[in-house]
């Protein structure tokens, strides 16, 4: 039922800047297994999942707009920020069941680690592509085939259209962050569709 | 660009928690936005019937199912084609009236309200009001008018979901289908 890439992948840490970057295989015994949990098993559709959430997008920028009349950059950025905490509270309820079973984590690390498999593979289907972080709280999590964005278009056209499509998944990671104890703000950037850069900063207390 | 040809060999089945909390953070979202229950179902119909329009589509592409003959033959597909394929569960068809145009889908268990309880001041909203519209929706984009609303629901203290299912007409080819 859960379709797991045989081949582990590689995530390669690096630092950002300045530093060679270093591969680190990932242990596969520690956390890679998936669990059927509960109700876990029950599998909706993709698609039905797809059209969802661009009539979610659509409805929050068509009521801010009817209200407006025109909408500006801060109108704009208003929506986004909705959008994302819709996202938010979806995570946060998505990262307890998917936790509910694993062993809790040595360290930040460790946490991105699972974001980054067992958590993307339930949410976006596929593992993050690569993982790079700079080892002072921010991570790059880029993922070369985004699944909200493989319908939209293979190239630049819509390029302009790609944050509204970006902000609920977001949310989403932020709130899983967030209820796994690490406060973040998480942004999305594309340069050329379907890939896309999640930037994860963890914000120290 | 053309279509990836390995896209029907793609694994489609998500999850079923991320579809339902999306759906719950867009009912909350919706009883912020909108004064009363009403309004909420409303909106939530119509947003169904803009994805029943599209869904149908796409279910048509991937299930090869062709035109059905009468409305028992619609209510089958519904329930053990489409209602398997999207959300994982197949209801019964039950409660034929005598002349064959109306019936009920009963669905066991609603996976659009799996973790939901309604508050108390929210006892007119119709929660998974979103699925009589993507029903209409689709139907509509195959020539049927059809009439469909929630006749009880579990989470407004019934003791089954039940779908009624009305058919009002064929709708004929050469008009355009009717605009929300």
């Amino acid at each position: 039922m859960l379709i797991i890439h045989p081949s582990i992948f590689n995530f390669a840490y690096s630092h950002i800047t300045g530093c060679p970057r270093v591969n680190i295989e990932c242990n596969r015994t520690s956390r890679s297994r998936l669990v059927v949990y509960g109700r876990f098993d029950r599998m909706a559709d993709e698609s039905l999942f797809e059209f969802l959430h661009m009539e979610i997008v659509s409805h929050i920028f068509n009521e801010q707009q009817s209200s407006k009349g025109e909408m500006d950059n801060k109108d704009r950025a208003a929506c986004i920020s909705l959008l994302e905490a819709m996202g938010f509270r979806v995570g946060q309820g998505l990262i307890e069941r998917l936790t509910r079973d694993t062993p809790s984590f040595k360290d930040e690390l460790d946490i991105m680690k699972f974001i980054c498999k067992d958590f993307w593979t339930k949410v976006f289907r596929r593992q993050v592509d690569n993982l790079r972080t700079n080892h002072q709280g921010t991570y790059v999590l880029q993922d070369n085939k985004f699944s909200l964005l493989t319908q939209f278009s293979g190239g630049k056209q819509y390029l302009d259209q790609a944050p509204k499509y970006l902000a609920f998944s977001c949310g989403v990671v932020r709130g899983a962050l967030s209820n796994l104890g690490l406060e973040s703000v998480v942004t999305a950037e594309v340069s050329i569709m379907p890939s896309c850069k999640f930037q994860v900063v963890i914000q120290k207390l | 660009m053309s279509r990836q040809s390995n896209r029907t060999t793609d694994s489609k089945k998500m999850n079923s928690e991320l579809f339902t909390l999306t759906y719950g953070a867009l009912v909350t979202q919706l009883c912020k936005d909108y004064e009363n229950d009403e309004e909420v179902n409303k909106q939530l119909d119509k947003m169904g019937y803009n994805i029943g329009v599209r869904l149908i589509e796409d279910f048509l592409a991937r299930s090869s199912i062709g035109r059905c003959q009468d409305f028992r033959e619609t209510a089958d597909v519904i329930a053990k084609v489409a209602f398997k394929m999207y959300l994982g569960i197949t209801p019964s068809v039950t409660n034929w009236s005598p002349g064959g145009d109306e019936f009920s889908l009963i669905l066991e268990n609603n996976p659009l309200a799996d973790f939901v309880e309604l508050p108390d001041n929210h006892s007119a909203l119709i929660y998974s009001n979103l699925l009589c519209g993507v029903l209409r929706g689709a139907l509509e984009m195959v020539q049927m008018a059809v009439d469909v609303k929630f006749a009880q629901d579990s989470l407004r203290g019934d003791n089954v979901t039940e779908i009624r299912m009305k058919f009002i007409k064929r709708i004929e080819e050469n008009l355009p289908a009717g605009d929300e």
